[in-house]
């Protein structure tokens, strides 16, 4: 009798359903590999914005641990908030810049950027004098500096108040800041890089790969918006080192800057130094043209 | 090699600077400014003292001090040891620091001794314009009043006033601590930590490393 049941249909049948079975369970494999990377703490992790402060405090104890497994280093992951009365605003001295490239380096090592590609969200440009075109400015000048009939122009974000990477971005895992810093949630970011495409000053950047940095070189001192080691596949921007700043301390880059080229300050306050600089120097903007509004200015000594 | 004192198109950028101050105050009044009139406006009435430190009148404010230089003990001389360093050699090696010393020459070239080998390219300036001729660890303002050699500060902003104003106010010089002097103090550069007085100019350097993953080079279609 179940010999009868041997038919050519019924050998089909049970083949089919043998390799259906295995092409799902192969399609499903990237599944169990990424159960290796997170949790589902993780995964279902909600937006930065939509966290009371025990789920925040949960999130950033699991961030603590989880850098303290990958990277052998105990860090402290804070979230710190915007102080109220601040805007900040950025002003550079292009007369006193020598593109030394030290503020690149620094930024480099606060914010744990993965050591193999030599990251940074400070990029210099070696400009020739008398064009104002950055498009043409040179990054990769390695030459004693500074080199005669060139000035140099260090391009980081701009903290725009009217910012193209927010307004592109589908999930809305960038937005400003009341104190006018432009922040990622690195865990809701999918990775798309429209915002990367939609920035005209190259400010943004995209982990390729998950950054690799020896345990004694990481900078403990983290928080969840700005310089915590960033996982793979997110995109991220400078963030006038808003742990640092919102404490009332300089960026990275400006403490390195060894001409003193770099102005940080709150702009309500018109006591500050950068107030002083807006209102006495000609200053401008990169790419006025383009009305995104940076908070981040330019200017030449006269 | 010149620094770029003035923009690239200064023309250009003249007519900018209009249109660059109308952006300025567009972006501040764009701000929340009724957040100023909350301002503690006392906490910052700073005042400044002769070494253009500032000295913050409300005690819960903290100082921005100014980095004392080195005291002057000791120069390099010309004679070098086994490593081929220069020897450091104290100034009280030779010199009776009680005793004024004998006429200071004219120019560095006509120096003898350890001070030979001394580089000095600082416009056409004697040494009597910032040494006192009778003091060795002193400096002279034109004034004839004299300071020990860490107050050079103000001795430099006897010429330098351009700088020395952007100083004051932040925009010239090296600095470490805070922003906000509420949170925390800062620590300014010293002119000479910098530059050295005999040879001012910052010398050129190799930069840190290039980056590694610079975009690709835009090639405009029109040149």
């Amino acid at each position: 009798m179940a010999e009868e049941n041997v038919t050519r249909r019924n050998a089909l049948k049970v083949l089919g359903a043998t390799l259906g079975a295995g092409a799902f369970a192969r399609a499903l494999a990237p599944l169990a590999e990424i159960t290796q990377f997170t949790n589902l703490r993780e995964f279902m992790q909600k937006h930065y914005r939509e966290l009371n402060s025990d789920e925040m405090r949960e999130v950033l104890h699991r961030l603590e641990q989880d850098t303290e497994h990958r990277y052998g280093c105990e860090v402290t992951i804070r979230d710190i908030r915007p102080q109220r009365h601040t805007q900040f605003a950025y002003a550079l001295n292009l007369s006193v810049c020598i593109g030394c490239r030290r503020c690149v380096e620094a930024c480099h090592q606060e914010n744990n950027h993965d050591r193999t590609t030599h990251q940074s969200y400070i990029r210099v440009l070696e400009m020739e004098q008398g064009s104002m075109d950055m498009e043409r400015g040179n990054t990769n000048y390695d030459h004693d500096v500074p080199a005669p009939g060139h000035f140099y122009m260090p391009v980081q974000c701009q903290q725009c108040e009217n910012p193209p990477c927010v307004s592109v971005c589908p999930v809305e895992a960038t937005w400003q800041e009341t104190d006018g810093i432009v922040v990622v949630d690195y865990n809701w970011c999918i990775g798309c890089r429209y915002c990367e495409a939609a920035c005209p000053y190259h400010a943004r950047r995209f982990n390729w790969r998950r950054p690799e940095i020896p345990a004694d070189e990481i900078n403990p001192n983290q928080s969840y918006l700005s310089n915590r080691i960033r996982p793979q596949g997110v995109v991220e921007k400078c963030h006038f080192c808003l742990h640092r700043t919102r404490e009332g301390r300089l960026p990275a880059c400006l403490e390195a800057c060894p001409t003193g080229a770099r102005v940080f300050g709150n702009v309500l306050d018109a006591d500050s130094e950068i107030r002083w600089v807006l209102e006495n120097k000609r200053v401008f903007v990169l790419k006025e043209e383009l009305g995104t509004r940076p908070r981040f200015f330019y200017f030449f000594d006269r | 090699m010149s620094r770029p004192t003035t923009p690239p198109h200064s023309d250009a950028l003249a007519s900018r600077s209009a249109r660059g101050a109308a952006l300025v105050a567009a972006f501040i009044a764009a701000l929340d400014v009724t957040a100023c009139a909350s301002r503690d406006a006392d906490r910052f009435s700073a005042s400044q003292d002769a070494d253009g430190a500032h000295r913050l009148a409300d005690g819960g404010v903290y100082a921005s001090t100014l980095h004392a230089p080195r005291q002057l003990v000791s120069i390099l001389g010309t004679t070098r040891n086994l490593q081929g360093q220069p020897v450091e050699i104290r100034c009280a090696t030779c010199h009776d620091l009680l005793v004024p010393p004998p006429a200071l020459p004219d120019r560095a070239s006509s120096l003898g001794g350890p001070h030979a080998g001394l580089r000095f390219d600082h416009g056409g300036n004697a040494c009597a314009a910032c040494h006192d001729p009778t003091r060795f660890d002193r400096l002279r303002l034109a004034t004839g009043e004299t300071i020990p050699m860490t107050g050079a500060l103000r001795l430099c902003a006897q010429c330098h006033g351009t700088q020395y104003r952007n100083y004051t106010h932040g925009s010239h010089g090296g600095m470490t601590g805070h922003w906000d002097l509420r949170s925390g103090p800062r620590v300014r550069n010293h002119c000479v930590d910098c530059h050295d007085p005999h040879t001012p100019r910052y010398p050129s350097f190799r930069p840190m490393p290039p980056p590694l993953d610079a975009p690709a080079r835009v090639e405009t279609r029109h040149g």
